[in-house]
């Protein structure tokens, strides 16, 4: 299986540089009109069918190495270092994304799909999807290179093949840990999609805004699976990693963080490319950004740049990575200084307070969150460099300088909305922001009142003092929100005499880009008020002995039992401990501590009870060796639940606004006049 | 006039509510120990705050924590138990840099970033909405009927603040 799946490899690497050549070849012959031996289109069409084929050839090389996982082929070295025979059969297809080999495969595989389906969709608009599908190409030379000669899946093993292979990192068995990377790598390598088209577009100066409505459900799933793939992550670290939170400012976090941040950036400004003809290079090089940030996140994990605690994944492809985002680079500013006379803005601002400049604003705020976090990120590279003094750059620094930018790109999410295409009048500004005003205040107040202090001992409390902004603004912005969704339904209402609710359904169905966003909106202000509550976290530990108590927030936790248990893969010792609420039996918890027989890594099992207003987090810590009893650590997170539902509204927003309107939308109307080109042809071209 | 009267009276307001609010009641005691712990990192290597590691046999948390009691109940300032760790384990078991020296670039920089960001935002939103204010009379006058209607139902259809 080893020869087949290296074989599939290699013939993929063969299509996909047949791909990029003939295609390019092709391209150019029709750009210029220069009169070749063989059509063309017929070498276009024979690049794109190679193209095709490379996504068999890539699907044949994975099945191969989840095959050989499965019948324990131990004489891969992949296999041998990432499986094992007792390995429950859900974790073995983890093991294709649990190294370096085998994640770079899933992304190459990842890639050949999206290419597959572009490339089967070409009939949309021949030329702009044969310039794109020639350019994804090329970044599947690289992938596959990659494959091919640096970091090899098949490589065999030296040596007496053992009986046993190593096992799966501990951290990765869980449930998440199957979906949790499957979904991020879909949104990396998904905006290689737009990326394409981008600068095909760019390339064959393609006229008008369609290729953004051509990209723009690719974006919006790319942006999905990203943003889902984001939260699983962050819900594997709160349930696994056993320390109580989610998010901790590791490098890789923020590297899947930057590009979704570029990423929403984009899908807010392409609405004004697309309604006003403006930003066009902005928006090319947001998706540039996107693209190379992608990239960049693969470098950070797997180039050992900065220290993280993805560290099991590092090796010494960097400098692959750093050559191709060089190339790539290269490539997007000789083609945008080439055709920058393409891109020129059709219309500009009016006014400071309008639609428009809202958008820009968003955009500004997105690009400077990420710059912090990128800087945040290389900080203790660039100080090394300069000052030869590493320094640590953690959440104490994210938390002063990247929160009050997520307030104020908050504050713009309720404020975009409410403000009217090209410039605002005083009259329309008081009718509109009178309600969220009110409300901001009320809850600030209704906060203070309820005990959320903004100082401690005569000095700010910082957490306090976020966590009264962001609810404040939090529930202004969901009244902007509720009442843009209330004065459309009641116009609807009013024409056509039905309720609230069907009107509601109604609005929302004829405009689905316009409310499915403000769905995505009410998602966001959902996960901000869970985000908030960790500022009022609470956390005990103590050593129990058998029916000890210990108590925490309204919780007391009696210790009623421990017991141990085995299977194949690890050993586990848990406790039982029965909670009390107001002097009645509530519910059991059960915190577990693993050990893993193949490797000897321990791993905390999290128990949590999660309600709206709080998650009870226990956990078993381990036995204190003089005593031999267990000691629980118990925490109690505020809102954390909000944080999970609001990704449940933001994918339904999403969802939503991905369905087709009902009818066109009102605002659907684009400035410029050009007609883009509707025959499924190859003619013409600029470079 | 009377219009801005309102607006002053409702701010004035929402103020003297909020400065009430912040009289009502005392705060909690803060711990000085649950502070700096989070100003610090394990230096295990696990890249953790030094008061939520908690991986099991950690080497040297609970050895950090002990000298930080330590230190809190000898009577140090914060800044010399911060200095002291800086100078057991060196900067990087600092959270986040310091306000001197180079380490003050790293706080500088964003906000610099964003000021600048913004205020050239500003700036070319104010240079085109002047240029557009100067030119739109020409404008009008010379625009064919074709263009002057297509600019009208743009203007009509974009006008409700469509997303």
């Amino acid at each position: 299986m080893a020869a087949f799946g290296s074989f599939a490899l290699l013939i993929a690497l063969a299509l996909a540089a047949y791909n990029l050549l003939a295609g390019s070849l092709a391209l150019r012959w029709i750009a210029t009109g220069q009169p070749a031996a063989i059509s063309p289109e017929r070498l276009a069409d024979t690049a794109r069918r190679a193209g095709i084929a490379v996504f068999i050839a890539v699907t044949a090389a994975a099945f191969a190495l989840i095959w050989s996982v499965f019948t324990n082929d131990f004489s891969i070295t992949y296999i041998m270092e990432h499986s094992n025979r007792a390995l429950p059969g859900a974790y073995k297809f983890s093991a294709l994304w649990s190294g370096q080999e085998g994640s770079l495969l899933l992304w190459a595989w990842l890639l050949g799909t999206y290419g597959f389906v572009l490339r089967l969709t070409h009939k949309t608009d021949v030329k702009l999807y044969a310039y794109a599908g020639t350019i994804l190409a090329g970044v599947q030379v690289f992938f596959l290179a990659v494959l091919c000669f640096a970091a090899p899946p098949f490589a065999l093993y030296q040596g007496v093949i053992p009986d046993d292979g190593n096992g799966l990192n501990p951290l990765l068995q869980y449930p998440e840990m199957v979906i949790h990377p499957p979904m991020l790598y879909l949104g990396y390598v998904g905006f290689s999609v737009p990326f394409c088209f981008a600068l095909g577009a760019l390339m064959m100066r393609y006229p008008g805004e369609k290729w953004i409505k051509v990209t723009r459900v690719w974006t919006m799933v790319t942006w999905l699976f990203l943003t889902a793939g984001i939260f699983l992550g962050m819900h594997w670290a709160y349930a696994v990693l056993g320390w109580g939170g989610y998010w901790g400012w590791d490098p890789v976090e923020n590297a899947s963080f930057m590009p979704w941040l570029t990423g929403t950036a984009f899908l807010h400004s392409v609405m004004m490319q697309e309604k006003k003809g403006m930003m066009k290079s902005w928006n090319v090089w947001l998706i540039f950004s996107t693209f190379l940030l992608t990239l960049l996140g693969t470098l950070l994990t797997r180039a050992g740049l900065v220290s993280s605690v993805h560290a099991f994944a590092q090796s010494s492809i960097g400098t692959w990575f750093v050559v191709f985002m060089g190339i790539v680079l290269a490539v997007c500013i000789f083609t945008y200084v080439l055709q920058r006379s393409h891109l020129k803005s059709e219309h500009h601002l009016e006014s400071l307070v309008s639609r428009e400049s809202s958008f820009l604003f968003n955009n500004l705020v997105l690009l400077t969150a990420c710059f912090v976090i990128l800087w945040g990120t290389l900080f203790p590279v660039i100080s090394e460099y300069v000052v030869g003094n590493k320094v640590t750059v953690g959440a104490p620094f994210y938390n002063r300088v990247a929160i009050p930018i997520g307030i104020f790109l908050l504050l713009l999410t309720g404020v975009g909305p409410l403000l009217p295409w090209r410039a605002a009048s005083f009259k329309s500004i008081r009718r509109n922001f009178v309600l969220p005003v009110i409300m901001f205040w009320v809850t600030a107040i209704v906060c203070l009142v309820a005990g959320v202090r903004p100082w401690q001992d005569g000095a700010i409390d910082q957490g306090n003092f976020y966590a009264l902004v962001a609810f404040s603004v939090s529930v202004a912005v969901l009244t902007a929100i509720f009442s843009e969704f209330i004065r459309g339904a009641g116009v609807i209402s009013r024409q056509t005499g039905k309720n609230v609710f069907e009107a509601t359904w109604l609005l929302t169905r004829r405009n689905t880009r316009r409310y499915g966003g403000y769905i995505i909106h009410i998602g966001v202000v959902i996960v901000v008020i869970g985000l908030a509550g960790s500022a009022f976290d609470r956390n005990t530990e103590s050593e129990l002995a058998l029916h000890d108590k210990m108590t925490i927030g309204p919780y007391t936790l009696e210790c009623v039992g421990f017991t141990q248990d085995s299977n194949l893969n690890y050993n586990s010792e848990y406790a039982l401990l029965d909670v009390y609420k107001g002097g009645k039996k509530q519910f059991q918890m059960t915190p577990e501590k693993r050990v893993y027989l193949i490797t000897g890594q321990p791993q905390t099992m999290v128990a949590i009870h999660s309600i709206p207003s709080w998650d009870l987090y226990v956990v078993y810590e381990g036995t204190n060796p003089d005593t031999g009893q267990p000691i629980i650590k118990a925490i109690l997170n505020p809102l954390v639940g909000w944080i999970w539902a609001g990704l449940v509204v933001l994918v339904f927003g999403t969802l939503v606004a991905l369905v087709p309107s009902l009818s066109p939308s009102t605002a659907s109307v684009r400035v410029p006049a050009r007609a883009a080109p509707s025959e499924p042809a190859l003619k013409g071209g600029h470079i | 006039m009377k219009r801005l009267s309102f607006w002053i009276k409702t701010a004035q307001a929402a103020l003297l509510a909020i400065a009430v609010c912040f009289s009502l009641g005392a705060t909690d005691a803060g711990s000085r120990y649950t502070d700096l712990n989070h100003r610090l990192m394990c230096t295990c290597g696990c890249a953790q705050i030094l008061g939520e590691c908690n991986h099991v046999g950690c080497p040297n948390s609970a050895g950090e924590l002990s000298e930080l009691r330590a230190d809190i109940q000898g009577g140090a300032s914060d800044k010399e138990i911060l200095d002291s760790f800086v100078g057991k384990y060196g900067a990087i078991v600092l959270a986040a840099p310091t306000t001197h020296g180079f380490d003050l670039v790293a706080w500088i920089a964003p906000f610099a970033v964003f000021a600048a960001a913004s205020l050239g935002t500003i700036l070319l939103v104010r240079r085109w909405s002047v240029g557009k204010t100067q030119t739109a009379a020409a404008d009008t006058s010379t625009m064919d009927p074709a263009e002057r209607e297509r600019h009208e139902q743009i203007r009509r259809e974009t006008g409700d603040g469509g997303f």
